[in-house]
């Protein structure tokens, strides 16, 4: 492993790629991908230590932003593949990121099963309560009344509640952000690679090419007026009566991460023989 | 590449063999007996293969194991049995058609259990009642099945000795248990002189060399980790379970690590990432999961990425026959991808070559960046056979990397050979975006036509211009003829070539390891002088027998002989469709 020390400090600059982003302008993404990219400065992870994974989705084009590694894999399978990787290369900094659809949609089962395996990763969802890569369905947190082509009039479907699902499937680290407060972002994003366990960091991050309407929300996000808690019932109480915009760490809990097994071995391969001997 | 392999024996003369089935509901101790007795087999110097078989039911359903012991190795079951042994009769009478009876055979039931099913008494069987649950009640702390286990033994002409040794080695910490099990073993010995009309095999003391008692699913999972597999992510699923319970453990031991998915989808996902970050990874499947996991499969044919799926294929489609075998994942396997996706695709020949199929799919997955898909199948892999320790081979999986700060550094570079050095996390310098978009050389999604081109001509090469040696198949015997099966089927194909052999009928053995890519060349050159090919398969649409049309020139016109599972293919009806085929 390259030794951080030895090096001069790596700066935002140093993790942003020449490629030119795909997404539309005023996206809530471009911020985030600028959080990311000062958080990494923050905790001072070398590039090549770092690997972004992602799904399929606008958010999910951000791995190849980074001059880190990354991995670009199929709809819905971020999570997984970062599991994999973590378990098998637990030195490296692994990052997750995507979007509503990727990770509560097609990813849920995924994302219930990152929360309680509690592997140390940072999962950052990029929330727009659409699918813009599709150009505007309803995600499982579009409001039910929100008219589409897809879905005449609305769904009619409650949202889903990523932050209080994480809470209950045992996420170790809960928190609200917004693309608005890059700043702000980049901290909480610093502070969920920091904390040990499966972190989860749900940026609100505006759609305004299908969701003009979430312009307003500027407007409404908030700082969390309270410290985050390491009590799971008090967090789920808190996440489930706010207004939905209250920003901040909500929960940091002190689960013992997914312990990785192994790494030395105890005998040589040659030694497994003896089971079969007769 | 030229790995060293063992030769096969020239072909193998059916040995004289004794068949017996041990049945009873599920959880009477059948399979317990019957790995018992194949282990005081492998004691007594024999040679022996353990078959699994049970109904749809977990627990408490009918279940049976199918035992064949002999002085010369067991890959396959022969055509009848000479003993069945019926620990009682619950729903026995399923297993009709998987333990054919002949007038010469056995049937020893408990009459307390009730009378013998009338679907065995019809074959002529002589019929012999045992109190085996009484022997066993009266005494104290031993089982039925024990008793049955020393029946079994003792008509196979296994000595008291070599049962106790068995024994010994099961129940090492209680001794109460031990000889209580003991005595009734002995009780059982006892009864069966009263039996008689069964071949009993010699108990010559053999200078036995090194042997292994061995499933499928161990040697597979062994021969993972000799290849170098050091993570495994897998969803239960029968009949791979095993497999993976078998390398949890194993995997620790190397400094490894198997992971528990959320579903097949999680696994697959999961060792591709593990992959991806070095680490050469495995999932272990059936039908169903290899289904779910086709989408994953397909993004590491685009990133490039290697790694190895054990499909220990069961009675399909869909949900199909669980706890059954069958050879019909084939054609899914070489052709159920979107996209134009070139993949390896082998398939082991016996349940020793479970463990070299699966060490060499770790090194061809490694050295060739790309998905390998190792067909197992439920006899194979459930099945336990006492086996000569296998040849070391020196497959050993290790892909080509780059070094730091490499300069101009191209995850995907268009090579002469379509390999491209790949970059591992954490190497300074060379960083780059795996991805199942399309892409530029360097990795950048694209869907410009010459990008797209120039990578599938890649991945497509990398696959078609290796040299794979000659352990593409095993090729055996001659003859202007030849017979070509793949898998599990090998076994009675084999044993049939041999028996057509001494009927005068000679014929050519091909068992395709390699099944994609295709090897054109490589079966041209075994057809060499051969006029005539026949097919012979466990499945309903004769999968090899079109893949092989489509993909190979065969000579003359190419019969097939192909059957669905769950019924293993019998040495008899084959050495009947080869003569005929031959003679006709």
């Amino acid at each position: 492993m390259t030794e951080v020390a030895a090096r001069a400090p790596v700066t935002a600059q140093n993790y942003k790629s020449g490629y030119k982003p795909i997404w539309c302008p005023g996206c809530g993404d471009y911020s985030v991908l600028s959080s990311i990219t000062k958080a990494l400065a923050m905790v001072q992870a070398p590039p090549e230590d770092v690997v972004v994974v992602s799904g399929i989705g606008c958010s999910s084009r951000i791995p190849a932003y980074t001059t880190c590694y990354g991995f670009h894999g199929v709809h819905g399978r971020a999570l997984a593949a970062a599991t994999g990787l973590k378990v098998a290369r637990p030195e490296l900094t692994v990052l997750v990121a995507g979007g509503d659809g990727d990770g509560y949609s097609i990813g849920g089962n995924h994302f219930l099963h990152a929360c309680r395996r509690n592997v140390d990763l940072t999962y950052i969802v990029m929330d727009n309560h659409v699918y813009g890569m599709t150009k505007g369905q309803p995600s499982p947190t579009t409001e039910p009344d929100w008219d589409s082509k897809l879905s005449p009039g609305g769904t009619g479907v409650r949202s889903f509640h990523p932050l209080v699902i994480a809470l209950a499937s045992g996420a170790n680290f809960v928190a609200r952000a917004f693309s608005g407060d890059p700043n702000g972002t980049a901290e909480i994003i610093a502070q969920a690679i920091r904390h040990p366990g499966f972190s989860f960091v749900e940026v609100l991050s505006p759609c305004i090419t299908f969701r003009p309407d979430q312009r307003d929300w500027k407007k409404l996000a908030h700082p969390a007026p309270v410290d985050p808690t390491d009590d799971p019932a008090r967090a789920a109480r808190r996440i489930m009566t706010d207004d939905g915009f209250n920003i901040g760490v909500l929960y940091a809990g002190n689960r013992k991460p997914y312990p990785v097994l192994g790494r030395k071995a105890k005998s040589t391969v040659a030694d497994l023989e003896a089971e079969f001997m007769q | 590449m030229d790995a060293k392999v063992s030769r096969k024996a020239p072909l193998q003369r059916t040995a004289a063999s004794v068949s017996i089935a041990l049945a009873g509901s599920g959880g009477s101790g059948v399979m317990t007996a019957g790995t018992l007795l194949l282990s005081a087999a492998a004691k007594a110097g024999l040679y022996g293969l353990m078959v699994r078989t049970s109904g749809p039911q977990i627990r408490g359903g009918e279940a049976a194991a199918l035992v064949r012991l002999g002085e010369a190795p067991m890959h396959g079951l022969d055509d009848r049995f000479d003993v069945l042994l019926a620990i009682d009769w619950q729903n026995v009478n399923r297993f009709a058609d998987e333990i054919p009876l002949a007038a010469s055979s056995v049937m020893i039931g408990d009459p307390d259990e009730g009378e013998a099913p009338e679907v065995f008494r019809n074959a002529g069987a002589r019929y012999f009642p045992l109190p085996l649950k009484k022997t066993a009640k009266g005494i104290a702390g031993s089982w039925t099945n024990m008793v049955a286990l020393g029946l079994a033994g003792a008509l196979a002409g296994i000595s008291e000795e070599a049962l106790a040794a068995a024994l010994r080695d099961t129940w090492k910490r209680s001794e109460e248990a031990l000889a209580a099990n003991l005595a009734a073993v002995h009780a059982g010995v006892v009864a069966a002189a009263g039996i008689d009309g069964v071949p009993r095999l010699g108990t010559s003391a053999k200078t036995a060399g090194r042997r292994w008692l061995i499933s499928g699913n161990e040697a597979a999972g062994y021969g993972a980790i000799r290849g170098g597999v050091r993570f495994v992510a897998a969803y239960p699923i029968t009949p791979a379970t095993e497999l993976l319970e078998w390398m949890a453990p194993a995997l620790t031991q190397v400094g490894g690590t198997l992971l528990q998915a959320e579903d097949e989808l999680a696994s697959i996902n999961m060792i591709i990432g593990a992959s991806y970050g070095g680490v050469p990874s495995l999932t272990a499947t059936a039908g169903p999961g290899l289904a779910l996991m086709t989408e994953g499969i397909g993004l590491a044919v685009s990133a490039e990425v290697p790694i190895v799926v054990v499909d220990v294929m069961r009675g399909g489609p869909s949900t199909g026959i669980p706890a059954k075998t069958e050879q019909s994942d084939l054609s899914f396997a070489v052709s159920g991808l979107s996209g134009d996706a070139p993949r390896l695709v082998l398939a082991p020949t016996s349940i020793a070559d479970c463990l070299a199929t699966t060490q060499w799919a770790v090194e061809l997955a490694e050295a060739l960046q790309a998905p390998a898909i190792v067909l197992s199948d439920q006899f194979m892999g459930q099945s336990r056979a006492i086996i000569d320790r296998p040849a070391d081979v020196a497959f050993i999986g290790k892909r080509q990397t780059v070094a730091a700060n490499t300069p101009d550094y191209k995850r995907y570079r268009n090579t002469e050979s379509g390999i491209s050095p790949m970059a591992i996390p954490g190497t300074p310098g060379i960083a780059y975006t795996a991805d199942g978009l399309e892409h530029t050389e360097a990795g950048i999604p694209s869907s410009q036509s010459r990008d797209h081109v120039t990578q599938l001509d890649k991945r497509h090469r990398k696959l078609a211009q290796h040299d794979y040696g000659r352990f593409w198949a095993d090729i055996e015997g001659d003859g202007d003829a030849a017979v070509i099966t793949f898998g599990s089927t090998t076994a009675a194909v084999r044993e049939a070539v041999a028996r057509a052999a001494r009927e005068g009928v000679t014929v050519r053995l091909i068992a395709i390891r390699l099944l994609a890519p295709a090897q054109p060349e490589q079966l041209a050159a075994a057809l060499e002088g051969v006029g005539q090919v026949l097919v012979i398969e466990q499945n309903h649409s004769a999968q090899l027998y079109r893949y092989l049309r489509s993909m190979y020139d065969l000579p003359g016109k190419p019969a097939s002989f192909h059957r669905p599972g769950p019924l293993p293919l019998r040495p008899r009806e084959l050495t009947e469709a080869i003569v005929g085929w031959r003679t006709a």
